[in-house]
């Protein structure tokens, strides 16, 4: 049986929606810009698209909901039109985002840094959630803008975004939310909240892959990041991906439907339920409440398991989950989220994050949790440090080895 | 760069056969009891190391004959990923049937030659390599033990780069006679760097007495100072204007900046003009030290005192 819990990374094309992009390659494949019934054909397909991507997140229809690439591009673009626009001129010099964004975020404000822009990290509380009030404090009168994620991608937290909208609003700073991890699982309206930009991306949600959005509230625009043919009002040059937006479109529908129904109930129940019984196995520990967590996601520590090899029995289960631990992946760090809570340095390097989607049956959660059980059974019989203590004589070789 | 590192593989596609079925099934996996060494008439060692907070941790047993030092039976238990499993139980394979004197000789390269499935393949990805080195210090670790002495006492010397097992003094060396100056260029000439990069500069995933951007930063001071000539001995007043200024700014980081930093300033130098009779040197106080009242009198006269002094000659400080 082959069961795919990614869903963080990246979903299945719901197949409704593959059905729409289809005309869209060898027959409605005009450039939309130009002057012709080729170009015309497309018209109708992108408007409803725009009108279902708008509704989905339900922005008012005077502000720009832009498409990009991804959402990696948005993330760049709003940090880094925000430098040339405000901090290259001298007006302002400071960012703060939370230290566990994505790196499409930390990475571009690290980059900023080197820049002579000043940064400051959020932390987190040992539950993962970003604590608002410290927010307040940081806030200087060159502070240019305030960027933090709605959900995390590695937990799954959901961050008190109303509380820190309404902050960025009393102390009139501009506010950016990376809502990758949030549009398309739990609520996002927009016209219940001071956010002047938001990020999200197709692919998180059963569109396809290589489409995103920067929403822009009226009045806050920003310079372009690509520039070029005036596309998308000028804001995003380059000539767009008809297809691939009518697909962000249908699931854009989709999921706003899917959350609102019971449809992600569902999933939350599933998860819930699979949480239970993966918490009825000993030593085993989940990070961030329930209740303040998109409903796919569970972020779990097995003591005594290496990430890497628990997704290396699983992958042979045909069970697809990740890890954002040491050795899966190139820099050997161990899981940045598992470290910024203060997580017991053991348990740095056990954490495993199982992501549903609404495609996610129980059939698929009772296998895998069969799986997980047998793997955890092996792999604690090789590890050299569960159930054993070592005497005090033997030293870990830790102190004179500066393998820390 | 170039086509095959546009798109990243997974790691585990790099993995050779021998690495993955050892980590599906273990040869060497297990525990020796006290009472088994005894029924062997063997000395039991039980060494550790690493630790689950890095990723990694090794325990490896032995049963050593106290006549032969022959290692009579070798097992292991690992937290880890298959690259540290796979070679822990690659190296206890290896130990068994040698002295003990021969299995410290074993090294994380001998582990990973011993997993290749064909000898011109490497057994794990270049960032995995990491996790055998591991396998390697336990054996030195339980050698240490059994003979009670120190695991230093058997590094010959010192290994800035774990992974390809490169010396300090070949480093140095390459870099000389290369006249190497980049990362990328010590990583061609001795894989030193290639593998999980910890030893490049610090902030990887190890800490390090020593990184190979140190190595590079001593060999480009040596490189300057033979150009410039020893400063020290060399006339002031013969030097050209950027060897004046570089002049100054080595006596000001050598005897003067630490002192204003301490105080919250710092100085720049921003011109240098030349008379006669004298040079003067612009500067400019940063931070805590401007409008400070002793930066025009006390801490001017210091600095002017000390460049004189040092560079022996007649050297005005003007503040702008």
């Amino acid at each position: 049986m082959n069961v795919y819990l990614d869903n963080n990374a990246t979903t299945i094309v719901a197949p409704q929606v593959f059905i729409e992009m289809e005309p869209y390659f060898v027959q409605k494949y005009g450039n939309p810009n130009s002057l012709h019934a080729y170009a015309s054909d497309t018209h109708p397909g992108l408007k409803t698209a725009m009108e279902k991507i708008y509704a989905g997140i339900n922005a008012p229809t005077e502000d720009s909901v832009v498409i990009t690439a991804c959402a990696t591009e948005s993330n760049n673009w709003v940090l880094k039109s925000i430098y040339f626009q405000q901090i290259l001129n001298g007006d302002k010099d400071h960012i703060i985002v939370s230290e566990v964004e994505h790196p499409s975020v930390l990475s571009t404000v690290k980059f900023l840094e080197n820049l002579g822009c000043k940064v400051t990290y959020l932390p987190i509380n040992n539950e993962g959630i970003i604590e608002a009030d410290n927010l307040s404090d940081m806030i200087t009168d060159k502070t240019a803008i305030v960027s933090i994620m709605w959900a995390n991608n590695e937990t799954g937290a959901i961050f008190p975004i109303d509380e820190i909208s309404q902050i960025c609003k009393e102390k009139n700073v501009l506010f950016h939310t990376d809502a990758t991890q949030a549009v398309g699982k739990i609520v996002v309206d927009l016209q219940s909240l001071n956010v002047d930009y938001l990020t999200f991306s197709a692919h998180k949600f059963h569109g396809p892959k290589g489409v995103g959005a920067l929403y822009i509230k009226k009045g806050k625009e920003l310079i372009p990041l690509l520039h070029g043919g005036a596309q998308m009002d000028g804001y995003r040059s380059g000539t767009l991906n008809v297809a691939a937006i009518v697909g962000m479109g249908k699931a854009m529908e989709m999921a706003a439907e899917a959350v609102e129904s019971k449809k992600m109930d569902e999933v939350r129940r599933l998860r819930d339920e699979f949480e239970d019984n993966l918490l009825q196995i000993a030593d085993t520990f989940v990070v961030t409440p329930r209740e303040i967590r998109t409903p796919n996601t569970i972020l779990i520590s097995f003591r005594g398991v290496e990430g890497e090899s628990m997704l290396w029995d699983l992958n042979r289960a045909g069970i697809a989950a990740s890890t954002g631990s040491a050795c899966a992946s190139e820099d050997l760090e161990s899981n940045p989220v598992m470290e910024a809570i203060g997580a017991e340095a053991d348990l740095a390097h056990t954490a495993i994050r199982f992501s549903l989607s609404r495609y996610t049956t129980q059939e698929e959660i009772d296998y895998t949790l069969k799986a997980v059980n047998s793997a955890v059974l092996r792999l604690r019989g090789i590890s050299s440090s569960y159930a054993y203590s070592p005497p005090e004589s033997i030293d870990t070789g830790k102190e004179n080895n500066g393998h820390r | 760069m170039g086509i095959d590192s546009l798109i990243g593989g997974t790691i585990w596609d790099e993995y050779s056969q021998i690495v993955t079925d050892l980590m599906n099934n273990p040869r060497n996996l297990g525990e020796i009891t006290e009472e088994k060494a005894k029924e062997m008439g063997a000395t039991l060692i039980v060494a550790d190391f690493g630790a689950e907070s890095c990723g990694d941790a090794v325990r490896l047993y032995w049963a050593v004959d106290p006549e032969t030092d022959i290692i009579l039976e070798s097992k292991f238990k690992s937290f880890g990923c298959g690259t540290a499993i796979a070679s822990s139980d690659t190296m206890a394979e290896l130990c068994r049937g040698k002295t003990v004197d021969e299995a410290v000789k074993i090294t994380n390269i001998d582990v990973e030659l011993a997993m290749r499935d064909t000898p011109d393949v490497p057994a794990v990805p270049a960032q995995k390599m990491h996790c055998s080195v591991m396998a390697y210090d336990v054996i030195k670790k339980a050698a240490a033990q059994y003979k009670g002495v120190s695991m230093e006492s058997f590094e010959e010397e010192v290994i800035v780069c774990e992974c390809a097992r490169i010396s300090l003094s070949t480093l140095q060396e390459v870099i000389r006679l290369n006249d190497l100056t980049t990362i990328e260029q010590i990583a061609d000439y001795t894989k030193a760097g290639a593998f999980c990069k910890s030893c490049i500069r610090p902030g990887g995933h190890e800490e390090k007495e020593i990184y190979l951007v140190d190595l590079l930063g001593e060999y480009a001071k040596e490189k300057v100072s033979k150009a410039v000539g020893n400063n020290d001995n060399q006339d002031f007043d013969q030097m050209t204007v950027v060897q004046k200024i570089k002049a100054v700014e080595r006596v000001i980081d050598e005897n003067i900046r630490q002192m204003l930093i301490m105080d919250g300033g710092d100085l720049e130098i921003l011109d240098i003009k030349e008379h006669e009779l004298c040079t003067d040197i612009y500067i400019r106080y940063l931070g805590a030290c401007v409008g400070c009242e002793s930066s025009s009198t006390g801490t001017l006269y210091a600095i002017e005192g000390t460049l004189n002094q040092k560079l022996g000659s007649m050297i005005r400080v003007v503040t702008v």
